[in-house]
């Protein structure tokens, strides 16, 4: 597009048309991310009133709480296996997708299913469906003889935590899958049927040729699941709550428990910067791989 | 070896080599459907629990299948559960999302697709990292200062911050729609007379209908799924969304999973359709154009 409609206009201009997003973005994204940290240096009481000013106390008083040490241990297990097995599974998922098959349209609106539905019904599912005695899977895994009887897999730390993994890849997986499917349908059929006819066999071929072309989506995935797993607080809060205790909390959850049930909220700040930082993080790294500049300009 | 010999060979090669790739679609096949049943599995679940007479629900273990089944239950979870309420509520929060978050988005869209302005890039910016950020990790700054502007349990104070977090991707995909309308139909309409915003109401605004369909769409289901934010701001019941409620009921009414599979299924399946009508622009809005 060589001819823009209108000549570069001034800043002043500009402002009727991005002037209310750009506000609604300051008021509503920016500046709770400024009373976070100041709040994270604010001595508050209990009714929420600043009483001047704290330095690093909150800070200390996180550091010295014992259930954080547990608390970010699980988070980074958290966030590396969902991820790493959500990327792992959404391989072989997009590629059965993209495949040609009586029941594709099936798979593919199936897959949609748990992306589309709010993730406090899903979890409540698998609440139920976890029930030491309403909950069908149990009974499905005394049915098949896996177990012997009934347990109760939320009430003990690391059948819960397991579950809480298996549900969060399985919530994940459609976003993946779908971004590794878009990247398929990018790559030229020629190309892929080129890797087969060179007798380079499919596995082979894959990982020569299709996995190279579809990688910018696979880290695009990668880095914006990172970001909704490690902020991820519906299911971890309707199935466990973090507990038993602390037991199953991620930072997330347990910034939650902090700020709102034990009422501390500058040491639950404190919390929250830190886990800003390593958004943060994410965010640089989207903003690398997206090349947003030069993407813009075609 | 024979002419008819090589033929036969030819034959049998041939055939197999068919038998085998229907044999081979026939696996794909049953791969994919059970493949998929597995993701459906849980909500499939629901359904036959949420069919179950009351019972039925008490039984331990639960029977895989309903006894009876109660097509009533998915009128009466009105009259169960304050099931209506909360539908009102997430209605009201979801349709006014989507009404301001267009009003707002759209012109920024258009601006930002049309127009190389001295804010672009920093705005542009700006949009990127909201995608990125969750109302989960600002929460105790969004609660203080909805707490001072008096917007705790408030419709407007949800709304507004739902609108908030969703314009990222609203301009995005917004401005990739007005991107694809060839330049010279406004450059035509400009000539002729017509002011800036005459072109874009009259030419630009009805050929973007599908994105911004596409838009609205996507916001409304954010908002109607949105949790966090609901949970911590709105106290009352009178101001909780379906997602809260339920999430509350489950303590209180343990034995009623009837309704509350019930109420959920009417909460999700119209999400489920309207998501999958704008399934093909959603991988380029939520990578911010990276893909696709």
């Amino acid at each position: 597009m060589s001819t823009k409609v209108f000549k570069k206009g001034s800043s002043f201009r500009s402002l009727p048309w991005i002037g209310p997003a750009s506000l609604l973005i300051f008021i509503f994204v920016l500046w709770p991310v400024v009373e976070l940290f100041l709040v994270s240096f604010r001595e508050i009481s209990i009714s929420g009133l600043i009483k001047g000013w704290a330095g690093f106390e909150n800070y200390r008083a996180l550091l010295d709480n014992d259930d954080l040490g547990g608390t970010l241990k699980r988070t980074a297990i958290w966030l590396v296996v969902v991820v790493a097995l959500t990327m792992a599974l959404s391989l072989p998922l997009a590629q059965l997708m993209n495949a040609n098959f009586r029941g594709r349209r099936f798979l593919r609106y199936s897959v949609i299913v748990p992306w589309a539905a709010s993730l406090v019904i899903t979890a409540t599912s698998w609440k139920w469906l976890l029930d030491p005695y309403y909950g069908l899977v149990t009974r499905i895994l005394v049915d098949l003889r896996i177990v012997e009887e009934s347990f109760d897999v939320l009430g003990d730390p690391r059948s819960a935590f397991v579950a809480l993994l298996a549900v969060g890849i399985t919530v994940s997986l459609p976003f993946t899958s779908y971004v590794l499917l878009a990247g398929l349908q990018s790559i030229p059929n020629e190309i892929k049927e080129a890797s087969l006819v060179d007798g380079a066999g499919a596995w082979k071929g894959y990982w020569a040729i299709t996995f190279p072309l579809l990688r910018p989506a696979f880290l695009v995935a990668a880095v914006i699941n990172s970001v909704y797993v490690f902020n991820s607080f519906p299911i971890i809060w309707v199935m466990t709550r973090g507990g038993p205790a602390y037991e199953t909390d991620t930072t997330t959850t347990f910034a939650y428990k902090v700020a709102f049930r034990d009422q501390d909220i500058g040491q639950s700040a404190s919390l929250a910067v830190g886990n800003f930082f390593v958004i943060l993080i994410f965010i640089l790294l989207f903003l690398k791989l997206s090349k947003w500049k030069e993407l813009d300009q075609r | 070896m024979t002419i008819t010999n090589i033929n036969k060979s030819r034959k049998k090669s041939k055939t197999s080599s068919t038998r085998r790739s229907r044999k081979k679609s026939v696996t794909l096949s049953l791969t994919g459907i059970f493949v998929g049943f597995l993701f459906i599995f849980p909500y499939v679940t629901m359904l036959s629990t949420a069919l179950k007479p009351k019972s039925d629900i008490t039984d331990i273990p639960p029977s895989y299948l309903p006894n009876s089944y109660e097509w009533f239950n998915f009128i009466n979870v009105f009259k169960e559960l304050p099931f209506g309420m909360y539908m009102r509520n997430t209605l009201i929060i979801s349709i006014a999302t989507m009404i301001i978050g267009i009003i707002v988005a759209v012109p920024a869209a258009y601006y930002v697709a049309r127009n190389n302005f001295r804010l672009r890039m920093p705005f542009l910016l700006l949009v990127l990292i909201t995608q990125m950020f969750s109302p989960t990790s600002l929460l105790i700054g969004i609660y203080r200062e909805l707490s001072a502007l008096n917007m705790i349990n408030t419709y407007q104070g949800l709304i507004l911050v739902n609108v908030s977090f969703n314009l990222a991707f609203s301009v995005w995909i917004l401005s990739s729609f007005f991107k694809t309308i060839p330049v010279e139909i406004e450059e035509a309409a400009y000539i002729d007379g017509a002011s800036r915003f005459q072109t874009f109401r009259k030419i630009s605004l009805p050929l973007a209908v599908p994105g911004i369909v596409t838009t609205a769409i996507f916001t409304f289901i954010a908002a109607w799924n949105e949790y966090v934010v609901a949970y911590t701001l709105a106290s009352s019941p009178e101001k909780q969304p379906f997602s809260v409620g339920l999430s509350l009921l489950i303590g209180y009414y343990e034995i009623k999973w009837n309704y509350l599979f019930a109420g959920s299924l009417i909460a999700i399946i119209p999400i489920i359709i309207l998501f999958i009508t704008i399934e093909k622009y959603l991988v380029g809005g939520l990578t911010a154009g990276s893909v696709k």
